[in-house]
């Protein structure tokens, strides 16, 4: 599988929360050769079926990764010029000199305005600027950008994937699109082997809000296990290393209340019998992640947490090692084909 | 379209060889003579229809702003500084292409949910800044990049309808307009003069002038426009859309009258628009021409780009248009409508 190409497919795709279309019909796309059975929810959830070997009743397995991105959204027009607010929580840092996809009647580029340094005096430039202050631009007279454009209306950010040093990748989306390419990794990994259990392969919306879409699929599915994946901060410059974990060491395990202590140790155990590199992340209270979601679903479900390392999260330059996301694929794979010797009970 | 290509080379001041050679190849079907002196400016000659002819010297800076490197890390990152004038605050979260080669690489930033309530209101000084090219650590860096490489923004440039979007409009719009302008023979000799290192100091131009030995001087320039709503009752510098924006006066000139009267004639008579840029503000190389030797009537006339001095901005092709229209209007009428003989009292 070419997982530099899915994720530059995956990641430049639109999917602010709420507005998942986009991105949800690439997802189908990359998981259908895989899956038996593939569907939307009513809240938009993609639910991709890869049913086990063994006899019916067959126990469930569900993985979630959520597709939404955060984003931005015009609030007002003002001679011509966009007002904005976030749909989940950018760094404003990054905005100023942005390039932007204003999604109108059609889809407008726009870049996020600055006034150039030669205006600037001392004191505003050094202001982090306000949102409300903040305006983009789409070129067009005042009257066109009334007609074409209204609050309400969809901005995400128009930036290409960037190709880096040993098989790293920078990018918009990979929060949360890194796991989804690794569950497609995971599926295809299983079309190789034997596994007993019914396995959910689910895209989440709206986990940039408050995990909505991990909330109905969940319910919806009743899993027997479920499991997270999502990114984790990778390290970087100016944050301690207890804060953050090595990019192109392998996937996080989070381990604390959020996770069933069995499913942990089914996941260590899988990556230490088939050597594949991870790091243990203690997650001492709210992991942040659908898995906090999934585990009070209906009476509990036992719930797991993979991360892929990620630096700059909530950045248009999201970084990662491509290597990390195909070991989360393979160990839930392999995780996946030996469930049945998992003993759950506490 | 000769902008497109000039808005995507690379030419930091002090590099400029890559807009050179796309200029190069571009005027010397046109051009009777060039040369290129020894800091790098490109030198064409029009020869005038008839001779003895009076000479004009027409300037466009290839140059860019852009970024150096200034240090490896042990962790891989570079460390860089400016070259020409950055607000920083345009810089996190950019591409950029480092070196002769154009190792892609991000400017990545602190993830937004680590940052302390000080940090958030703090703006992020050029210092705390790096590039990630994807690097391991200092020698795997260096297997690419090193100490005084120059990086550039990464934007590619696009047509929008009447809307072009690129980098470095500061200064290729001149060059594309002054590009332009030497595929006719006037009754005046034409110089064009196409210079490096303006934005460190209008050094290219002091040079090229005093080579030169003209009787007038035109900066042609891709100038301020910062046409955006803004709280109070402020004038903006230039307004996109509204025609070749003439100065009066900024930092570096006071434009010459009697060539500030023939400019607004001609636009009037050839029924153009044209607006004056707002004085006081910027400088160019005509601030270097009409010093040169014992001094040089001298003028500037500009394209207005919005957003210069970041990564990617906006002007309008009628801008352009309008622009090569009133140049070649006003040179065609120079040799005839212009003084010659000694300076006027205002």
């Amino acid at each position: 599988m070419d997982i530099a190409a899915l994720l530059r497919e995956l990641s430049e795709a639109g999917g602010v929360s709420g507005y998942e279309t986009e991105v949800r019909e690439r997802i189908a796309e990359a998981m259908r050769p895989y899956v038996d059975e593939i569907r939307t929810d009513a809240m938009g959830n993609l639910i991709g079926l890869k049913r086990g070997a063994g006899p019916e009743p067959r126990r469930k397995v569900m993985l979630a990764g959520h597709m939404d991105e955060i984003g931005l959204i015009v609030t007002q027009i003002e001679k011509g010029f966009l007002h904005f607010t976030e749909v989940g929580g950018y760094d404003i840092r990054i905005l100023p000199g942005q390039e932007v996809l204003v999604h109108g009647r059609k889809p407008y580029p726009g870049i996020v305005a600055t006034r150039p340094p030669h205006v600037l005096t001392p004191e505003e430039r050094n202001q982090v600027p306000k949102m409300e202050e903040l305006l983009i631009d789409i070129g067009l007279p005042p009257e066109e950008v009334e007609k074409e454009v209204h609050p309400g209306d969809l901005i995400t950010l128009r930036i290409p994937c960037t190709s880096l040093r040993n098989e790293r990748m920078a990018g918009k989306a990979f929060d949360d699109r890194a796991a989804v390419a690794a569950i497609v990794v995971c599926l295809e990994e299983l079309s190789r082997l034997r596994h007993t259990w019914d396995v959910y392969a689910v895209a989440t919306v709206q986990e940039e809000i408050g995990l909505r879409g991990a909330i109905t699929s969940t319910f919806g599915i009743a899993p027997d296990v479920g499991i997270a994946i999502d990114v984790t901060h990778g390290d970087m410059p100016g944050v301690s290393d207890t804060d953050t974990v090595e990019l192109g060491k392998g996937p996080s395990i989070a381990t604390g209340p959020n996770i069933h202590p069995k499913v942990f140790e089914a996941l260590v155990e899988t990556a230490r019998r088939n050597e594949i590199p991870y790091q243990i992340e203690a997650a001492p209270g709210p992991t942040g992640t659908d898995a906090w979601a999934i585990q009070v679903s209906r009476s509990g479900v036992p719930t797991g947490l993979l991360g892929i390392p990620l630096r700059y999260m909530h950045n248009p330059v999201e970084t990662l090692d491509l290597n990390d996301v195909r070991r989360a694929g393979r160990l839930l794979a392999l995780t996946i084909a030996r469930l049945d010797e998992v003993d759950l009970s506490r | 379209m000769l902008l497109q290509k000039l808005s995507d080379a690379r030419g930091v001041s002090g590099n400029e060889d890559a807009v050179r050679e796309i200029l190069l190849e571009e005027i010397r079907p046109y051009v009777d003579e060039y040369r290129v002196d020894s800091l790098g400016n490109l030198i064409a000659t029009v020869r005038a229809r008839k001779e003895p002819a009076h000479r004009v010297m027409l300037a466009a800076h290839m140059d860019e702003i852009g970024l150096m490197v200034v240090q490896v890390g042990k962790d891989g990152m570079l460390r860089f500084r400016p070259v020409g004038g950055i607000d920083p605050r345009v810089l996190p979260g950019k591409r950029v292409l480092v070196g002769k080669e154009g190792i892609p690489g991000i400017i990545g930033l602190k993830a937004v949910h680590l940052l302390t309530p000080e940090e958030e209101r703090q703006v992020v000084r050029i210092e705390q800044m790096y590039i990630d090219v994807g690097a391991k650590n200092k020698e795997d860096a260096e297997a690419v990049v090193k100490v005084g490489d120059y990086a550039s923004f990464d934007a590619r440039s696009e047509v929008l309808g009447r809307l072009f979007k690129g980098k470095a409009l500061d200064d290729r719009a001149g060059c594309a307009v002054l590009a332009e302008l030497v595929k006719e023979r006037y009754e005046v000799e034409v110089v064009a003069a196409f210079t490096v290192q303006e934005e460190v100091g209008l050094r290219g131009a002091r040079v090229a002038a005093y080579a030169v030995e003209p009787e007038v001087g035109i900066a042609l320039e891709g100038t301020i426009c910062d046409d955006l709503p803004r709280k109070g009752d402020h004038t903006p510098v230039t307004r996109l859309g509204k025609g070749p924006a003439i100065t009066v006066m900024d930092r570096s000139v006071i434009a010459d009258r009697r060539l500030l009267d023939l400019l607004v004639r001609t636009a009037e008579e050839e029924g153009l628009p044209y607006q004056f840029k707002a004085p006081g503000l910027g400088g160019t190389d005509a601030g270097a021409i009409h010093l040169a030797r014992e001094g040089v009537p001298s003028i500037a006339v500009a394209v207005p780009a919005r957003f210069i001095h970041t990564p990617v901005g906006f002007l309008h092709l009628d801008d352009l248009e309008h622009t090569v229209a009133l140049m070649r209007a006003f040179l065609h009428r120079l040799a005839e409508s212009f003084p010659w003989e000694g300076r006027a009292v205002p």
